[in-house]
């Protein structure tokens, strides 16, 4: 219910509350609302939830699943080397 | 990056749940709040990456699920009407009510329509100025801001023909009810993520200092699910509670404003009735007073109906994460998601759906070894 899917914004086009975007889904494409998202440019990827974009995805976050691995990695080596 | 696929990845994933063993001292029971977070655990079969130790509660958290039986029933009184386009997500459609469901009704040739967002009822409502549009607006804090939408600007471009059957629910209140209950086993949350996305995290903080909780706001692909679950077993070993945010590239501190303006604008917080848990107060959203006329309970006088559930059916204790599904007499026999007894039985995120899709065979032969 609370399903929604990270694609990508191809055009923009009004303001405020009618603002929207066409946003692609690995290839499918689809009219969302911007209109709660106004800080998404094009080429940016949002979080679409029953038509509505809820919020942008942070580039740089979204790699922090993948660096704290990494740091556990090193810092359980550490505790088997000690 | 296209923020799907690289949350998949098998290697990590086994990373992660090596990292949770080596971590895991004790027996730890985490509850997922969200219903589309217990589909993912299931179907990936995170839980049986996990040491032993660890426990999985599935949660309420599905709207579907705990939508309350005289609802349904209202749903299907103002579908069965003539004149009436009753628009609703799809997984609304099987739910049990009394006596019948909202396919049934359609079947006898009710005009129901499945739709994919609040707003396409708003246009089936301007093309059809002649007919009464409804839309069924359930959902948790994540789909608040699409009704809140569709309410507003059918009062602004005075679409009158539109209104919306609400039923609309809090995940913080649940949370509260569930630990504040005598039988509560749950020990830590993974907080729901899209929630989070519109909401933000801050409400979460007295709740975990309340109740001396984890909190830690989770996304829903394995990976993300396997990295709250490390950081709430984390706490839990180093006895800290605190609201943590796993799932960083979709959620801020306060969430999503504008939304949430929005939705302040449209609704106000009431008392909702959770099917199998009964009564939350001030746990659910109903229409301000402003948008009052586009309510369709008093629209089509069913707002004083009341309904009693069936007593057979556990859905209560499965959403309260007291009872896992199979637990059930009747789950995969008298209940299966053809015919559902109750609703965990009929979304695709309710628990006991999702075991009846992933995991019936392995459970008949637990049930079977138990049996012998």
């Amino acid at each position: 219910m609370c399903l929604a899917v990270p694609g990508k914004i191809l055009n923009i086009s009004g303001e405020d509350l009618v603002r929207s975007g066409t946003v692609t889904f690995g290839g499918i494409n689809k009219q969302v609302s911007l209109a709660y998202v106004p800080e998404a440019n094009v080429g940016d990827y949002v979080i679409v939830h029953v038509g509505f974009a809820i919020s942008v995805v942070d580039e740089k976050e979204a790699m922090q699943t993948f660096e704290y691995l990494k740091q556990m990695g090193e810092l359980g080596e550490l505790e088997q080397s000690s | 990056m296209k923020y799907v696929d690289e949350y998949r990845d098998r290697a990590a994933a086994q990373r992660y749940a090596r990292a949770i063993a080596r971590l895991t001292t004790k027996p730890w029971a985490l509850m997922e709040v969200c219903g589309g977070q217990t589909h993912s655990i299931v179907k990936y079969g995170i839980d049986e990456l996990l040491p032993k130790q660890i426990t999985l509660l599935h949660g309420p958290g599905c709207p579907v699920c705990v939508t309350p039986l005289e609802l349904i029933d209202k749903a299907t009184q103002i579908a069965a009407q003539p004149n009436v386009v009753f628009c609703s997500f799809g997984d609304m459609l099987r739910v049990p009510g009394s006596s019948c469901d909202l396919f049934s009704i359609k079947a006898k040739g009710g005009n129901v329509r499945i739709v994919y967002s609040p707003t396409d009822a708003l246009q089936i409502a301007r093309e059809n100025p002649d007919k009464q549009v409804v839309f069924f607006a359930v959902g948790f804090e994540t789909t608040a801001p699409a009704n809140a939408m569709a309410v507003y600007q059918a009062h602004e471009q005075r679409v009158d023909n539109f209104s919306v059957l609400v039923s609309h629910v809090l995940v913080p209140p649940a949370i509260e009810a569930i630990l504040s209950a005598p039988d509560n086993r749950t020990q830590a949350f993974l907080a729901a993520g899209h929630v989070c996305t519109v909401m933000g995290y801050e409400e979460y903080i007295p709740l975990a200092q309340k109740y001396h909780v984890p909190i830690v706001v989770t996304g829903f692909e394995p990976l993300d699910i396997l990295q709250g679950i490390f950081m709430c077993v984390r706490q839990l070993e180093n006895r800290r509670a605190e609201v943590e945010n796993q799932y960083l590239r979709s959620v801020r501190r306060t969430g999503n404003l504008p939304a949430q303006q929005l939705v302040k604008q449209v609704f106000r917080v009431v008392p909702r009735k959770w099917r199998g848990v009964g009564e939350i107060p001030q746990s659910g959203l109903g229409l301000r007073d402003e948008y009052a006329v586009y309510d369709a309970e008093a629209r089509f006088g069913v707002a004083a109906y009341s309904a009693e559930e069936d007593s057979e059916c556990i859905s209560g204790a499965v959403l309260r994460g007291v009872k896992k599904p199979q637990e059930c007499p009747a789950f995969g026999t008298r209940c299966t998601p053809e015919h559902p007894l109750g609703a965990t039985m009929v979304s695709n995120e309710g628990a006991c759906a999702a075991y009846y899709r992933y995991r019936r065979f392995e459970q008949r032969v637990a049930g079977a070894t138990r049996g012998n």
